[in-house]
């Protein structure tokens, strides 16, 4: 259907029609000091030729620098095809589609990426997707308020190693439903939580605990451990998962003795580029009994009234427009754009694919790590199996170098001093299959050449 | 027309309570609103040993049209939970006064269950409801 916007003379005519002299009378009724004033600051428009010089050349300005950031969000190779499917006309709205009967396709698309997701974590049931990592764990933790019935505390235990960032918004989306989050420190030697920190909780009255494979610091947490002392001392297990990280390690569905009962996570490694912290997604998956408290929609398969096979939004009652106030969660519309980005890419790369994938970003994260730790006055900070991440500690203070790093082209990671202070300067790094042996052999020179010249000076 | 029965008690927002020998009372939907619920696909019913508070949401019922909260009629304890409804949410629809039973409550005052609706003023409030 064209979009057809109304003439002059329609506007005419509809002011006719109810009186009014012009469309400003119509916003007589709102005072004068609460109306927006001109936006004076907005330069004159440009045409669409000039913004696209003006684009270009402050893209050129960022120029194409060798990125080791890592922290949440992952620079992987995405395939071509991802994107030019992703972008026909049938898959390129984010809507969440409502009416079963036109939507088919992106009705089962959603279906496959629950079966995925489903699939890769070990659960047996996924939703449609959420806003983003951090706020899917802030998601999970309010479900598990919701499924675990015996617990009244609405009290969850978060390890300090879980990504600081996913910690704020944790507060900020639960912090005016009384949730209470109990930080519990790391070790530090080995960069992980150990059920020791733990046992202080014993006997109290605590909704859930956090765990995040592989954590902040791209270290691998017992989770066997974690999940069975937490199950023992009556708590559900939510579970934070780099979901490239699964192709190679246990899926929560298995940890420990039962399995975690909430997983979540950040979608983006799957066929999402980096862009400037998003739009991303979020994904969650859970048992079968806690289906219905699970936030988000979630597609089923059915079959018609002849029989035949297709796909629907299931589950409904728990949602808003049902259940109004007593929903499940507000969020009601997926990231659909992305999800159908993860799921070609997820069809296109393949489990051995995916595997390949995460293998490699180990391999080339093991190789930066031992060529930076051979810089002098650079140490690896803990030891001990990791994934694609390692925190490195540095004589000096880290900015400085980041800053002497990005002026040689190199953004060399991120400087968590300031969220682990007792780390002292710490930086974490990270390299997944992007990043070549001689991109990693670049960033040590660099690095050993601006350590010694910051020395010299 | 839905059946009321006489020796049961109603709160407006359809439930109903019977007094049960041992001092206990029995809690589950009405006729009238498992006919206007439809077919029923899911009860959360609550767990034994659960406070609750007269006029408390307690149970959730979930058909294939509408989720909706059951309050309880009285405060108290729970005590039991109808377990056969996990599997068999159906029971309200076929027996909503029996096996559809959904909560049983210890009251810490059987006057709070006295005050109830009694089957006619129930009717009566149905009836207006209609109108």
């Amino acid at each position: 259907m064209p979009f057809i916007p109304h003439t002059a003379d329609d506007i005419r005519e509809m002011l006719a029609v109810i009186g009014a002299p012009d469309i400003q009378a119509l916003f007589d009724e709102i005072p004068a000091e609460l109306r927006s004033r001109a936006l004076d600051a907005i330069p004159p428009a440009l045409s669409e030729m000039e913004v696209g010089r003006l684009m270009s050349e402050r893209a050129a300005a960022d120029g194409q620098k060798l990125n080791f950031i890592g922290a949440g969000a992952y620079e992987h190779h995405v395939p071509a095809a991802v994107w030019a499917i992703v972008t026909r006309g049938e898959f390129y709205s984010a809507y969440t589609p409502y009416q079963a009967e036109a939507s088919q396709g992106t009705l089962q698309l959603l279906y496959e990426f629950q079966s995925m997701m489903a699939s890769l974590t070990g659960m047996a049931a996924s939703n449609a997707s959420l806003y983003d990592g951090a706020t899917a764990l802030a998601e999970a933790c309010l479900m598990a308020v919701r499924a675990h019935r015996k617990s009244k505390s609405q009290r969850i235990l978060v390890p300090a190693a879980v990504n600081p960032d996913y910690r704020d918004v944790l507060q900020a989306v639960t912090g005016g439903q009384h949730l209470a989050f109990e930080l519990l420190p790391y070790d530090p030697r080995g960069g992980t939580t150990t059920t020791a920190s733990l046992e202080k909780y014993r006997g109290q009255d605590i909704t859930a605990l956090v765990i995040q494979q592989p954590n902040f610091f791209g270290n691998l947490e017992d989770v066997d451990a974690l999940t069975d002392w937490a199950h023992e001392a009556g708590m559900l297990v939510i579970a934070v998962v780099n979901p490239m990280s699964l192709a190679v390690l246990k899926p929560p569905g298995e940890w420990g003795a039962k399995g975690a009962d909430i997983v979540c996570g950040e979608g983006q490694p799957l066929g999402v580029p980096l862009s400037s912290g998003g739009p991303y997604f979020g994904f969650m998956t859970t048992r079968l009994e806690y289906v219905r408290q699970m936030p988000g929609r979630i597609v089923g398969r059915t079959v018609d009234l002849d029989g035949k096979p297709g796909f629907t939004l299931t589950l409904q009652a728990r949602e808003q427009h049902i259940r109004r106030s007593k929903a499940t969660s507000n969020i009601c519309t997926n990231q659909g754009l992305l999800v159908t980005a993860a799921t070609i890419y997820m069809s296109l790369v393949g489990p051995q694919g995916l595997a390949n994938v995460a293998s490699s970003c180990i391999q080339r994260t093991a190789e930066l790590v031992a060529a930076l730790a051979s810089v002098p006055g650079v140490r690896v900070a803990f030891n001990g199996p990791r994934f694609h991440e390692a925190v490195l500690l540095l004589d000096r203070p880290v900015r400085g170098v980041l800053e002497a790093l990005a002026a040689r082209g190199i953004v060399g990671g991120v400087d968590i001093s300031r969220d682990y202070p007792s780390l002292g300067n710490a930086l974490l790094v990270c390299a997944t299959e992007t990043r070549t042996p001689e991109d990693i052999a670049t960033y040590a020179r660099a690095l050993a050449d601006v350590m010694q010249s910051a020395a010299a000076a | 027309m839905s059946n009321v029965p006489a020796d049961l008690r109603f709160l407006k927002s359809h439930e109903w309570a019977r007094l049960e020998a041992d001092g206990t009372v029995t809690v589950g939907i009405s006729d009238h609103a498992q006919q206007a619920l439809g077919d029923l696909v899911f009860v959360e019913a609550p767990e034994a040993g659960r406070r609750v508070a007269a006029g408390e949401a307690c149970a959730v019922v979930e058909s294939v049209k509408a989720a909706s909260d059951v309050y309880s009629p009285v405060s108290g304890e729970v005590v039991a939970g109808n377990a056969d409804l996990g599997g068999q949410p159906e029971l309200i629809n076929q027996d909503p006064y029996g096996a559809g039973w959904i909560m049983r409550i210890r009251p810490d005052d059987k006057a709070q269950f006295a005050a109830l609706l009694d089957a006619k003023a129930y009717e009566a409030a149905l009836a207006a409801e209609t109108h």
